[in-house]
């Protein structure tokens, strides 16, 4: 399935995902590693301290669909190609590396990259890496191709 | 106070996801399908992020504390470990399959659609499940 290039939207998008990054440790002092802040919500790295700006961070999350579905009339643009089957492992595994690896897209991507963190550098060279190749077998090599 | 603008930093954290295209799994997938239906639309979400983090990060460690909180939580590991490959290694794959990665999904849960109310139930349990193995 082809998708429409879309450099501008994009590109504001990633200006507001950045500027919201900056607030978040400007004013509160926090990274807006979205992995992070979600286990902080559960156990074993519960920490209650954190709960209520952890939570108020979710909810903005979880709001922006309705709030911009509002606005435009429609909801978003968001097409899930995987089946359910896919997406339940896709999901485990998700989870699971990106807490382990004490991050994802936003945390090493947005964050660690702005700080110029090696971690993060490296977590995310290597991420990139292997959702390409997840990509090239999955779409080329096993269901020989799209 | 803090957990009001907190909920507006989150909301606009999840517009900036919506508007750049990073909550349609078939957008990620061919951003990650180079040999295919290559949409590079997503190398310029990253790019408009760090164009504003890195500088405004740069400013922010200028100060000696943040506005509304006692002090910074900069990240201070540096150790590249086993954990970080092999866990950034693993996140990749998840996220080549599903087309999403944490801040889309639980952005995208809010459509309600069945199929990603299970990817979520199963992130969740991931995040609990590398938790668990990391403390022993």
């Amino acid at each position: 399935m082809e998708t429409a290039f879309t450099p501008v939207h994009s590109l504001l998008g990633g200006a507001l995902i950045g500027l919201a990054a900056v607030l978040f440790m400007w004013l509160h002092g926090r990274i807006a590693g979205i992995s992070g802040i979600v286990s902080r919500l559960l156990p074993p790295g519960l920490s209650r301290a954190e709960i209520p700006m952890s939570a108020a961070f979710v909810v903005g999350l979880l709001a922006a669909w309705p709030l911009y579905s509002a606005i435009r009339g429609e909801a978003p643009e968001s097409t899930l190609v995987a089946s359910s089957g896919v997406l339940v492992l896709a999901g485990i595994i998700t989870g699971f590396g990106a807490a382990l690896g004490s991050g994802c897209t936003s945390g090493h991507g947005v964050c660690g990259i702005s700080r110029l963190s090696t971690r993060s550098i490296v977590a995310t060279l290597t991420f990139m890496l292997t959702a390409f190749l997840t990509v090239f077998i999955t779409r080329h090599l096993l269901a020989g191709g799209s | 106070m803090n957990i009001i603008s907190t909920f507006f930093i989150g909301l606009l954290f999840g517009l900036g996801l919506i508007i750049s295209g990073m909550v349609n799994p078939a957008k990620v997938q061919n951003f990650l399908d180079l040999a295919g239906s290559w949409d590079p639309s997503l190398a310029f979400v990253m790019g408009g992020a760090i164009a504003i983090a890195l500088p405004g990060y740069r400013w922010v460690r200028g100060r000696s504390q943040p506005l509304l909180s006692d002090k910074f939580q900069w990240p201070t590991s540096t150790s590249l470990d086993a954990k970080l490959i092999g866990g950034a290694a693993l996140f990749g794959i998840g996220w080549g399959l599903g087309g999403l990665c944490p801040g889309p999904a639980l952005t995208v849960f809010s459509s309600g659609a069945m199929p990603i109310l299970l990817f979520v139930i199963a992130m969740i349990a991931g995040i609990i499940a590398a938790g668990m193995l990391s403390r022993r």
